[in-house]
Formats: structure tokens, C-alpha cells, sequence
């Protein structure tokens, strides 16, 4: 069966299976690389057009540098303006973090959201995942105080799992905090209004 | 004709990789929520199992004694990475359903042992029909397992609900793993060791 | 204050076995016997957090700089191997009595899938302890290490403690040996769902 064993046999094969091993790998690798990018894209640009209105251009995903935000993109209409911003964000929900995909309008309006990854309680938590549901719809067109009715907002919980719903809240929360933020750059510019000037306010 | 055959039987019934040999009890717990998930692990070890029978089975002679075990793990190891990078090109869904346990078929005690107890002193031939039997047998384990705790914790199977509402919601969650299993071992042992 | 979040989190909350289903083969293998479940649940925890902070340090300082994440699995089980082997050898010249302790445990280790899990988990996946997620640093990491491999003993030895009892016990024929530990398994990991939500 087995070979007797020699420090050169073992080296020898030892090296000889790695290097297959490695071509194997690379050659794999190289081959598989363009489509598991092109399925990434791909779902990254399935998950932004459900939460935003039909198509126009979508920038390349950008990152900021807040807490909580992964990343986002800009959607531009046909003369140019910015339609629409989706955000990619993340919270701490009940079993671990929950990742979703908001889009929003300009004016801070929620356009609708997605869930993008969660590992929440199976028939609890795990309802958030539920299109069409009442938690899910209460989110198209929503402006508001974002916040469940339980902490005083307008948002309704999901049953038995206000937990998960305070952190998708929270998640919104954060898409829509970044998106005013930006509003109020973009206006700025828009009106020719001096940076400065606001800057000064800011601070007297 | 009907040695070979009975090659693959085996795997199914006499040494059922779960519930006789009780080998990959990892997978065999954490991904069976439903009976796709359970189908797609058991799937996607017979893909690792197969390939590293086949080649083991043809390095083995050639392998110095004391460095098999490190070989055959570079060897196992590398498919599963062949098999991660695959299933995130064609079928990233299913990759982020069973998340962490794809990378670990490499310590699926299932292969390394079929490779130490079968490949390792077998034809390439009989080999790769080892896998199959094993493969499938672990496969149709899984989803029955997988079928049991949709039933129980869904109401659905593969998928369609048949109640509406929820099913008993610990058959989905931890718990409900161990009792199937601990019972659907008990039922095959009455009905197999008769 | 986010330590102890990672601590508790980690032995309770997530339980290794009883929540995350990583390590089970040792799990029933070995827990026939109180002593036998202590002596590898120790060489597990020494085993768990070394290979952590090592394959930690290997990707952050290899594999990433160098875009070479995709060889995280085999990267790391070969890793594994070697630094339990490494293990072994070292502890049978430092310290025999030790060595006599976890030694015929220590080969077991490597396909216990409880290492190379937390190895992946701590480098792959974004924790939240305390709401805000967030990948763990290198003191975080080797904390929530530890913590597993002390849930994963936590688990091991009650568990070795009710099959000693379990043992004593008349059961129906089918049900012998494994079935019914598999079904006080579920139990216990129905009284663990209790932890859930308490960080």
C-alpha cells in the first residue's frame, strides 16, 4: 500500500502535492474570479433597484465614514440632479447584525428597504425578511419619526420581536441621517449659498 | 455487477454516514432548517467526498506513510476551496445559506475517514463509488432530517406551506436539531437492526 | 463593559454547541466520562485560542495585504494542523505532566471543526455586542476565543455529567447509547435558548 517513508520521499511529495494543489487552485481562481464578481454586482444591483424608484443612472458604489453606514450609491435622473440615494447599513439586531439595503429620497423620505443579510430568531426576528408584510409595506413612502410606537415614534413592531424592529429602525435611521446630511451639501451648492456662511452659523 | 452495486447500497443503509457511522455531525445539525438546505449541504460534501476518493485513491501508493494525513488534508482542503470559489460564481445564494459550513467540509470527519478506511487501499474505480453511496447516503439524511423540522417548524415542505401561520418554531432553532435527530436515529434503529 | 458583553455572549448566549453546532463529533465522542470531557475540553480552549490569535495575525498581515482571502480554509487548516502538532511537541518537553493530561487529545483536535470555525467566524463575520456591529480586533478576538472554548467546556462537562447519570439508567432498547444523549442534548439546548437576547 503505502510507500516506506524517507526524509527526500516525504519532502518530494509533500512539495509535489502542494504545488499541484496550488495550480489547481489558481487556475480555479482565475476562472471563477470574473463570475463570482459579475454575481456580486449583480446582486448588489438587484438589492438597489428594489428600493428605488425605475432606473436611471447608478453611480459606483461610494463608502462614507460613519458608524454604521457601508456604503451607498447615488442615483442621478436624466438632467443630472440626484433622484435618489440607497444605503447600504448595518445595527445590532437580536442574534447579530442586521444588514439592509434603504433607499431614500432627497427629502429624507424612505423609498422602500430590503434586507440584505440578518440572523435573527426563525418566526420571530426573522419576519422582517416578509415582503408584503405590514412591518415591510409601512416603510414605502415613509417620513416620519422613526422610532417604534413603543419608544414613541411611528413606526408598529413586528409581534413578539421589538428587538429586531428597533434595530431596523435604527438601521433606516442611519440611511436617512446620512442622506440629510448629503441634502444639505447638494442644496448648498445648488443655490450658490457660501459653504462658509453656514459654517459660521454652525458654529455662533 | 452486483459487488459494485452494493458498494453504493451500503452507503445508504448498513453504513449510513449519520445514523449508523454518526460521522459530519456538524453540517448534519446546523444546516438542516429545511429540506433544500439540507439537500444543498448534502450535495455539496458529496461533490468534496467523490473527488478527494478519486484522487487519494490514486496517490495513495505513491504517498510516503508518514506524511499521508497532511496530504490528504492539502488534498480535501483544495477542493473545498474549488467548491467555495464554484458556488460563489454560479450559486452565491445557496453559499450564503450554508455560510460557514461550506469551508468546513474540510473537517468533515466523513471524507477523511472514507479516505483513511476505503480510498486510501481501493481501486480509483470502487473509490469514486464510495463516495457516491456515501455521498447520497449523507444527502438523503439531511433531508430527511431537513424534511422533518420544516414539517414540525414551518409547516411547509421544500418550501410550500401547507399551514398557514408558524409551525413549533424550536424544530427550526437549535434544540429542535437534536431532538429530530435523536429520534429519527431512534426510528431507524428499530427498523434497521430488526 | 464590551468584554464582558463578548464573555457572556459567547458562553451563553451563542454557545458553541448548543447554539452554533461546531465541535460536535468530540462532543458526543468524548463526553461519556466526567474526566474525560474535562481533560479535552482544556486541551480544546489552549487549542481554540492559540489557533485564533495565529490565524488571526495571518490574515490581517498575509492573506488580506496580498488578496488572498480565498485560501483562508486551507490556509488555516494546514496552520491548525501544524500548531497542534507543534503543541504536542512542545508540551511533552515543558511539561509531561500536562502532556499526560491532553496529550491523547491533542490529535483529535484537528478535525474538530469548533477551531477551525472560530478561526473563519472571528476573521469572516461582523459581531454586535452592545448594538453597534463591527469586525473584533485582535484583543477582542482572542477574548471571544476563549469565551467560546469556555462554553464549549461549560457544555462538554454538564453534558458528561448527566450521560454518567444517563448511564445508570434503564432506557429503551432503541434508544441506547446515542439516541437518547442526543435527545438530553436537545434539552439542554432548549433550557440555553433561555440566554438568548440578554446581550
Amino acid at each position: 500500500m503505502a510507500a516506506k517513508s524517507s526524509l527526500v520521499n516525504m519532502a518530494v511529495c509533500l512539495t509535489a502535492v502542494c504545488l499541484v494543489c496550488a495550480a489547481i487552485l489558481g487556475v480555479t481562481y482565475a476562472v471563477t474570479k470574473e463570475p463570482i464578481d459579475n454575481a456580486a454586482l449583480a446582486e448588489a444591483q438587484a438589492s438597489i433597484a428594489k428600493v428605488l424608484p425605475q432606473g436611471e443612472a447608478i453611480s459606483e458604489e461610494k463608502s462614507a465614514d460613519v458608524e454604521g453606514i457601508l456604503g451607498y450609491y447615488v442615483q442621478t435622473a436624466a438632467d443630472g440632479s440626484v433622484s435618489a440615494y440607497a444605503v447600504k447599513t448595518v445595527t445590532g439586531g437580536f442574534g447579530g447584525p442586521v444588514t439592509l439595503m434603504v433607499g431614500v429620497l432627497p427629502d429624507g423620505t424612505v423609498y422602500n428597504t430590503s434586507v440584505l443579510s440578518h440572523a435573527e430568531t426563525p418566526g420571530l426576528g426573522a419576519k422582517c425578511t416578509e415582503e408584503n408584510s405590514h412591518f415591510r409595506e409601512q416603510w414605502k413612502g415613509f417620513k416620519g419619526k422613526l422610532a417604534v410606537t413603543k419608544d414613541g415614534g411611528d413606526i408598529d413592531a413586528i409581534t413578539a420581536s421589538t428587538i429586531t424592529s428597533r434595530a431596523y429602525t435604527k438601521a433606516v435611521a442611519q440611511a436617512v441621517a446620512l442622506v440629510a446630511g448629503f441634502s444639505g451639501e447638494e442644496t448648498d451648492a445648488a443655490s450658490g449659498a457660501s459653504v462658509n456662511n453656514k459654517e459660521e452659523q454652525d458654529n455662533g | 455487477m452486483a459487488n459494485k452495486l452494493s458498494i453504493i447500497t451500503k452507503g445508504l443503509l448498513k453504513e449510513n454516514p449519520t445514523f449508523v457511522l454518526v460521522l459530519g455531525m456538524c453540517p448534519t445539525l446546523a444546516t438542516t432548517t429545511s429540506a433544500m438546505n439540507g439537500l444543498e449541504m448534502g450535495l455539496a460534501t458529496m461533490f468534496v467526498l467523490i473527488l478527494s476518493n478519486i484522487v487519494i485513491s490514486l496517490i495513495a501508493p505513491v504517498v510516503p506513510d508518514k506524511v499521508h494525513i497532511p496530504v490528504y488534508i492539502v488534498v480535501i482542503a483544495t477542493f473545498v476551496t474549488v467548491l467555495q470559489l464554484l458556488m460563489q460564481a454560479f450559486t452565491p445564494d445557496v453559499y450564503k445559506t450554508l455560510g460557514l459550513f461550506i469551508p468546513l467540509i474540510v473537517v468533515n470527519c466523513i471524507i477523511l475517514g472514507r479516505a483513511e478506511a476505503f480510498a486510501n487501499k481501493n481501486s480509483v474505480w470502487d473509490s469514486a463509488l464510495d463516495g457516491i453511496g456515501i455521498g447520497l447516503g449523507f444527502t438523503l439524511s439531511l433531508t430527511v432530517i431537513g424534511i422533518v423540522r420544516e414539517i414540525l417548524g414551518s409547516g411547509a415542505v421544500f418550501g410550500f406551506k401547507f399551514i398557514s401561520g408558524d409551525g413549533i418554531l424550536a424544530f427550526v432553532m437549535a434544540p429542535g436539531a437534536f431532538l429530530v435527530l435523536g429520534y429519527l436515529m431512534v426510528l431507524f434503529n428499530k427498523i434497521a437492526k430488526k | 463593559m464590551e468584554y464582558l458583553l463578548i464573555i457572556v455572549s459567547a458562553i451563553f448566549v451563542n454557545n458553541i454547541v448548543l447554539a452554533q453546532f461546531l465541535g460536535i463529533c468530540p462532543f458526543l465522542g468524548v463526553s461519556n466520562k466526567l474526566s474525560t470531557a474535562s481533560g479535552m475540553s482544556l486541551a480544546v480552549c489552549f487549542v481554540i485560542t492559540l489557533a485564533t490569535v495565529v490565524t488571526y495575525l495571518i490574515n490581517k498581515f498575509l492573506l488580506v495585504p496580498f488578496g488572498l482571502t480565498f485560501l483562508q480554509t486551507i490556509a488555516f487548516i494546514l496552520v491548525i494542523a501544524a500548531l497542534v502538532q507543534m503543541v504536542e511537541i512542545v508540551l511533552k518537553k515543558v511539561s509531561p505532566a500536562l502532556y499526560q493530561a491532553l496529550g491523547i487529545f491533542l490529535p483529535l483536535i484537528t478535525t474538530n471543526c469548533a477551531v477551525l470555525g472560530v478561526a473563519i467566524n472571528v476573521v469572516t463575520k461582523e459581531f454586535t455586542f452592545g448594538g453597534e456591529a463591527h469586525m473584533l480586533n485582535l484583543g477582542e478576538a482572542t477574548v471571544y476565543a476563549f469565551a467560546t472554548s469556555l462554553g464549549y467546556g461549560l457544555a462538554m462537562v454538564l453534558f458528561a455529567g448527566i450521560r454518567e447519570h444517563l448511564s445508570l439508567n434503564e432506557v429503551p432498547k432503541a434508544f441506547k447509547g446515542l439516541p437518547i444523549a442526543l435527545i438530553s442534548v436537545g434539552i439542554m439546548a432548549l433550557a440555553f435558548l433561555g440566554f438568548s437576547g440578554i446581550v
